[in-house]
């Protein structure tokens, strides 16, 4: 089980998604536990509730999940998809006000580092402008 | 009224079959303003449920509603199964088989206080919650003609986001272009809700 932090991709597309991951993987290879999806349950762009659920348990480390989205339905999937994790996994899943790309580079690169759910999110929505 | 298993069952048919006959029309209306996959979404969730119908209507109304919920929340992909989920979860967990007018007034609100968190919008913000929060006056007021009322609120209300100013939702992203479009969502909420007042006539 890793000590770091996991991060989730959410995308409409699963090709950013993939996209995303790749960039991540680069930079700090597999030292975060990493999961991503995109496309909507008939595999046409959008999002799925229960891709977001398997993302997560890809992902799951006992410090949390960080997860980046792009649009809005991936947004609203991804606190559903929160929302029917068990109990006891819930509060520790945190969806990050950020740009997906840039924030799931910058959100891996705190992970990588040891950091907290929280300080990982904070780092990812250093790039949303207020 | 009683809302046994076959109610139950002809409740579901009849809200899925009229959203899927409705699919192309919500996609059009979502191409206008937002990503055009609405009644694409729509349809494979309401088809899931048609799917599972039998399965879905045997068990008592609140776990039935729940089970419609879930499958939408599963099947529909895009915010709208989130958000229609929500509502029919939100439902299920408050009513039992046999209800009052009252007593799905007090569920609907509760379950528009739900689908308003879950989408972090409120009325006027050229959604659904513009059809569905108007349709739950008329379920509080009741009376004779109760079902005709629904439906024809329901379509008004529906109309009525033509002219709004979409601020949730990816037609928000167009700013004040999209005023002049009815809201994709708003439609498909009267289309279930003129549904339901047809399975409420059969039934009282």
């Amino acid at each position: 089980m890793s000590e770091n932090v996991g991060i989730v991709i959410v995308s409409h597309s699963a090709d950013v998604a993939r996209g995303t991951a790749l960039m991540v993987e680069q930079m700090v290879g597999r030292e975060v536990p990493l999961g991503w999806c995109g496309g909507d349950p008939g595999g046409g762009l959008g999002t799925s509730v229960e891709a977001i659920m398997k993302a997560i348990e890809q992902a799951w480390s006992e410090k949390g999940v960080a997860i980046l989205v792009d649009l809005g339905g991936a947004e609203t999937n991804s606190e559903m998809a929160i929302e029917m994790l068990p109990e006891e996994r819930r509060d520790r899943v945190v969806v990050c006000n950020a740009p997906v790309v840039e924030g799931a580079v910058m959100a891996a690169t705190e992970a990588a580092s040891g950091a907290t759910l929280e300080a990982v999110r904070r780092t990812a929505e250093e790039l949303t402008p207020v | 009224m009683m809302i046994d298993r076959q109610a139950r069952k002809h409740l579901f048919e009849t809200v899925a079959q009229r959203v899927i006959a409705g699919a192309d029309e919500l996609t059009d209306l979502d191409r206008a303003i937002g990503d055009g996959d609405h009644g694409i979404n729509m349809r494979r969730g309401f088809e899931a449920v048609l799917a599972a119908v039998d399965e879905l209507s045997a068990k008592n109304l609140g776990e039935s509603l729940k089970g419609v919920g879930t499958t939408l929340v599963m099947r529909v992909g895009g915010a709208s199964g989130p958000l229609y989920g929500t509502l029919f979860m939100s439902l299920g967990k408050s009513l039992g088989d046999e209800v009052t007018c009252e007593q799905v007034a007090d569920a609907f609100a509760t379950a528009i206080e739900a689908v308003k968190a879950r989408g972090k919008s409120d009325v006027g913000q050229k959604t659904m919650l513009d059809v569905l929060f108007p349709v739950l006056g008329v379920l509080r007021e009741g009376g004779v003609d109760v079902t005709a009322r629904l439906r024809a609120t329901a379509k008004a209300a529906a109309e009525d986001t033509i002219p709004m100013r979409a601020i949730r939702g990816r037609a928000s992203f167009l700013g004040e272009r999209s005023i002049g479009h009815m809201d994709p969502g708003a439609r498909s909420s009267a289309l279930i809700v003129d549904a339901v007042a047809d399975v409420m006539e059969g039934l009282t």
